[in-house]
């Protein structure tokens, strides 16, 4: 328990300065990931997720900013890092897995310039030592005959084949940290299923730590070490996977978790969450889900809740958090 | 590849059977050419010998297997003007209309395509909104207008170029070209201008749609994450993506660059092909119009051939739909 953490972030607000006014995007977050752990990332569209993926690497576009709070890996503040070291520190020490295969490898690119590249950006290595280095990270994420595949260009592979290169692109350089942004989205369950697989095989051998940021649950059930659940720009709930998916605190989680189809429910109407997620530039007053939320009372609508902490990893920002005997 | 330029020639082959007959009939259709050539002041007997002499006696269905059957003998008939060969009368002109036009080509794309890249990727500069309705003017302006302004301001009143002719002339591989000598470099550079704007114009705009669009793909986002200097970003993984648009585009438009250099050519009393052909439609020189229009067909089809095959180099993904048909 008392490993070092990989990442510890604080406070972080990163916001986007729109004409039509301020989006806060990512308000206050806080999370840490240790070595060798996965932490899941929950939340609809428009939680905030992404743009907090994009915040630890740096790469939130303009017009957003991240304002606040510092990003600790291994101890050193990205936060107040510089584009020059920014660029030394992205794909060498935190890569990043985006959500569509298809769109990630340039088209008009080999596989070879691809990864050839990545290593050359942060060592001085001969073209065919990096190869080298390639047909190894290829083969370590399940593709057979790297030699061919270097050769060839993105178009000719499947999406699942160019999620691995992009896996594999990724875990070039050991990365301590890999942010996967639903990475298995858009692919069919098959292929989704060998890639946790591959993934939660990596994690365990190489030691790095993985934020997978996704809005399937059942995906992150069977995968993550820890949960974080996003709302409308804040985490709302966290704690171990398994303490958090039986006996979910927050009444968003809740609503998460009954809103997945089960097998066992066959026949009955499947529970939505009523509403829709708020308009990031303009919050309620007060909890920003209580306009959807059944255990709303009044003193939500007033002020904003803060982090409740329940023992060493569990936290909840809620001032109603659902008793355990609701949960039948 | 080779089934692929085959079937593009066969293709090619019918297009140009189809448009030396709209051709051909299209200027028998217009004025009557034994007017001009003739003395006022000739007998009957005078015009009936010059009409025998021209094969002008003929119906017009003869008159076209005549000029096919001649065609295939390299044979696209003789001026009624200069009595000389048609196609010899052209290809004699044909290097200084090239040049001009593959001047004004270069041009295009060393100005074009560092403005367009500079304006795509600041695009709330001053300087790069600037540069774009600098483009619109660019389009907008009539290409007669500019050379005449330009004639007056770098040649008249500035006095830096002459202003008309091609200068002194060097062979280089049998052709004459100008641009290689101090003089004739000062003479070229004004019309290459005149020519060039529009399609700088056209490559401004095109490069800056294509950074704007390309910028914003995941594949650039992931370049970055994977820690690339913006430079090799810009030069590497945005460039190639342009240049498609950029090549097709530019390769279209060369074929445009020669066929109407005649405007160009006209202000700036430049010796080329387009001169030649407003002349000769001045004069209804019948063979040279004719022979002038097959000649920029052929030379369409063929740009358009190279156009497809540098595609394909360019863009991979074209080559395997190739490959599956």
């Amino acid at each position: 328990m008392n490993t070092p953490n990989t990442l510890t972030v604080k406070n972080l607000k990163t916001h986007f300065f729109t004409k039509a006014g301020v989006v806060k995007a990512v308000d206050d977050v806080s999370f840490s990931v240790k070595p060798g752990e996965i932490l899941g990332l929950v939340g609809e569209s428009g939680s905030g997720k992404t743009v907090t993926g994009f915040s630890l690497i740096g790469l939130v576009d303009e017009p957003g900013r991240v304002i606040g709070g510092s990003i600790l890996l291994n101890g050193d503040d990205l936060a107040r890092k510089n584009e020059k070291q920014w660029r030394e520190l992205r794909g060498k020490k935190i890569a990043m897995i985006f959500q569509d295969p298809m769109m990630t490898l340039n088209p008009v690119l080999r596989i070879d310039t691809q990864m050839i590249e990545a290593i050359q950006a942060h060592e001085d290595i001969s073209k065919q030592a990096a190869r080298q280095r390639c047909r190894e990270a290829l083969v370590r994420v399940g593709i057979a005959s790297p030699d061919e595949r270097l050769a060839s260009y993105p178009h000719q592979f499947s999406g699942g084949m160019r999620q691995r290169v992009a896996i594999a692109i990724a875990l070039l350089h050991e990365p301590d940290l890999i942010i996967a942004d639903e990475p298995t989205t858009a692919l069919d369950v098959t292929i989704q299923a060998q890639i946790l697989y591959e993934v939660r095989k990596l994690c365990s051998e190489t030691g790095m730590s993985l934020i997978w940021i996704t809005h399937d649950l059942a995906v992150i059930s069977g995968l993550a070490d820890r949960i974080a659940v996003m709302y409308a720009g804040r985490i709302v709930e966290q704690g171990s996977i398994d303490e958090v998916l039986d006996t979910p605190l927050h009444p968003y989680t809740k609503g998460l978790i009954e809103s997945v189809p089960s097998r066992n429910k066959r026949g009955a109407k499947l529970y939505q969450i009523p509403g829709m997620t708020p308009s990031l530039l303009n919050l309620p007053a007060g909890c920003a889900f209580s306009s959807r939320c059944s255990a709303k009372q009044s003193d939500c609508l007033v002020a904003t809740p803060e982090i409740t902490q329940l023992g060493e990893e569990r936290q909840v920002r809620c001032f109603h958090p659902v008793k355990q005997e609701e949960m039948a | 590849m080779s089934v692929f330029v085959l079937r593009r020639l066969m293709q090619s082959g019918i297009v140009m059977i189809a448009m030396s007959v709209i051709v051909f009939f299209g200027v028998n259709v217009v004025g009557d050419p034994i007017d001009m050539l003739v003395a006022p002041d000739a007998d009957q007997a005078e015009i009936e010998r010059v009409i025998r002499d021209f094969g002008l006696d003929k119906p017009v269905w003869q008159q076209y297997t005549v000029f096919v059957s001649n065609a295939f003998k390299g044979d696209l008939g003789t001026s009624f003007i200069f009595g000389e060969s048609a196609l010899k009368l052209i290809v004699e002109r044909m290097p200084a209309t090239l040049e001009l036009a593959f001047m004004a080509l270069l041009m295009a794309i060393v100005i074009g395509i560092p403005l367009g890249l500079y304006a795509g990727l600041r695009p709330n500069a001053i300087s790069s909104r600037l540069i774009m309705s600098g483009s619109i003017l660019g389009f907008s302006l009539p290409t007669f207008w500019v050379g005449i302004m330009m004639i007056m301001l770098f040649a008249v009143m500035l006095d830096w170029v002459p202003a008309t002719g091609r200068g002194d002339t060097i062979s280089v591989l049998g052709m004459q070209v100008s641009f290689l000598t101090a003089d004739g470099f000062s003479h070229i550079v004004l019309p290459a201008l005149n020519l060039a704007l529009l399609k700088i114009s056209l490559v401004i705009r095109l490069t800056r749609a294509g950074v704007r669009e390309v910028m914003h793909m995941d594949f650039i986002k992931f370049a970055r994450a994977k820690g690339l200097s913006s430079s090799r970003i810009v030069m590497v993984h945005l460039f190639k993506n342009i240049m498609i648009p950029v090549v097709t585009v530019l390769g279209l438009e060369f074929g445009s660059l020669i066929a109407f250099s005649v405007v160009t050519e006209t202000i700036f009393a430049w010796p080329g092909m387009g001169k030649l052909l407003i002349d000769a439609i001045q004069q209804l020189d019948r063979p040279i119009i004719v022979a002038y229009l097959m000649i920029i067909v052929v030379l369409f089809v063929v740009i358009n051939l190279i156009v497809d095959i540098l595609y394909s180099i360019l863009d991979p993904r074209v080559r395997l739909q190739d490959a599956a048909n």
